[in-house]
């Protein structure tokens, strides 16, 4: 830390400094990240309360008792959205480094290895390809009409910061929206996981993250927003 | 010993800046133009670490700064200010790294063929047609409306970047971009008539 080098900057340093001294503006001081992403979890979380009360609990926890791995599966995807959340405002952050993004993992992990462990077992005992069809497509709509206003809410509280990953942090927010849309899912479809069922679940997943990583592209980058 | 007496500098350096930048986020340009000149060596030295060639080192610094004033609301002033900048500092110097390695690809590096190049423009009268076409130039330059003529200004002729630019203006870099291609296209029409 060479402080007192202070003198050896160039001219053009000095210009620039000038004028971003001239155009300082009082800023409000981020509220710490554990609170912003404390509000969209909360956001989540009022959105499930919601679903409960019209949700048929009783045919949802008899089913969840009969099938281990779909309340695992559950769990891993709140899990992948409550860690998601957490890493996509931390890199939201320009001081953050980007091994943040690996926090979501083992919530990613549990959530896929739960969600292959119930599509083994029902590739067995699958039977009506019309009823499951019919049931995907009634999922992957939920799925993007939930994860619609939980991707604005979150890119809105995102957009505070200042990412200089916004790749990066648009691909995890997307993990955190998908995490939440299939766990918010569940209180609506509480049924067995199939093999066709997971990959449109998978691919409900794949365009979250998506349309949060081509979205993140322009709206977290910095220097995009002021060109 | 004398590491104590480094770590201790280093403690009450990072105190100061932590402080400047309270104050900086609250608005005090003088505190804030103390800090960012102050920090000039320190991000010089972090771009250094980076391995940033030696003629790339500013254009990191320059990044940093704008980084800096951008997101100075992400600042936490209960953390400690140097680990901040350094992070931020690191990253624009890999930035630059990685622009500066695109331009290798597509470049290539021939001083000797440079300076051998004969320069076509150059003869007996080039001096007096150089004065001629300056005065024509000028003339034409006032001739444009004021939202182009300051993007010639300021980009053509003071050779500064859009976003310095930008700045000193108060315009959006769309703006300075449009008014100096449609400055450069007034120019060319007006002295194409003259010749």
């Amino acid at each position: 830390m060479a402080v007192t080098d202070a003198t050896s900057h160039s001219g053009s340093h000095a210009h620039l400094i000038d004028t971003l001294a001239a155009d300082l503006k009082p800023v409000k001081p981020l509220r710490a990240f554990v609170l912003r992403a404390g509000v969209w979890l909360g956001l989540v979380a009022v959105s499930a309360s919601i679903l409960a009360l019209f949700a048929d609990l009783p045919v949802m926890a008899k089913a969840m008792t009969a099938a281990p791995d779909m309340w695992l599966a559950m769990f891993g995807s709140a899990l992948t959205a409550v860690l998601g959340a957490i890493a996509a405002f931390h890199l939201s952050l320009p001081d953050r480094k980007p091994f943040w993004a690996l926090l979501p993992l083992p919530g990613l992990l549990f959530w896929l290895g739960a969600s292959g462990l119930g599509c083994l077992r029902t590739v067995v005992e699958m039977g009506a390809y019309e009823e499951i069809f019919a049931e995907m497509r009634d999922c992957l709509v939920f799925i993007v009409g939930m994860a619609i206003p939980l991707s604005v809410a979150l890119i809105l509280m995102l957009r505070r910061g200042y990412s200089l990953q916004p790749n990066l942090t648009g691909m995890v927010a997307g993990m955190a929206v998908a995490g939440a849309s299939v766990t918010l899912l569940s209180f609506v479809h509480p049924h067995d996981p199939s093999v066709i069922g997971i990959a449109v679940h998978s691919a409900g997943v794949v365009m979250v993250a998506a349309a949060n990583r081509i979205a993140g592209g322009r709206i977290f980058n910095p220097r995009a927003a002021h060109d | 010993m004398p590491d104590k007496g480094k770590q201790a500098h280093y403690a009450e350096t990072d105190r100061q800046w932590s402080a400047w930048m309270a104050l900086a986020q609250a608005g005090d340009s003088r505190a804030y133009d103390a800090l960012l000149r102050d920090c000039l060596p320190f991000i010089a030295q972090v771009a250094r670490g980076q391995r940033v060639p030696a003629d790339r080192v500013d254009d990191v610094v320059q990044d940093v700064l704008m980084t800096v004033h951008r997101a100075r609301h992400t600042y936490d002033p209960s953390r400690p200010f140097t680990a901040w900048l350094r992070v931020i500092a690191q990253r624009r110097a890999v930035d630059v790294l990685r622009r500066s390695g695109r331009q290798n690809s597509r470049e290539i590096y021939a001083p000797l063929a440079y300076e051998l190049h004969p320069d076509p423009a150059a003869g007996p009268a080039a001096g007096w047609e150089k004065s001629g076409l300056s005065q024509q130039i000028g003339k034409a330059v006032s001739g444009l409306s004021p939202g182009q003529r300051e993007a010639v200004e300021q980009l053509a002729l003071k050779d500064q970047s859009l976003e310095q630019a930008a700045m000193v203006t108060g315009r959006s870099k769309g703006a300075l971009k449009v008014n100096l291609h449609r400055a450069l296209s007034a120019l060319r029409g007006q002295l194409d008539n003259k010749e």
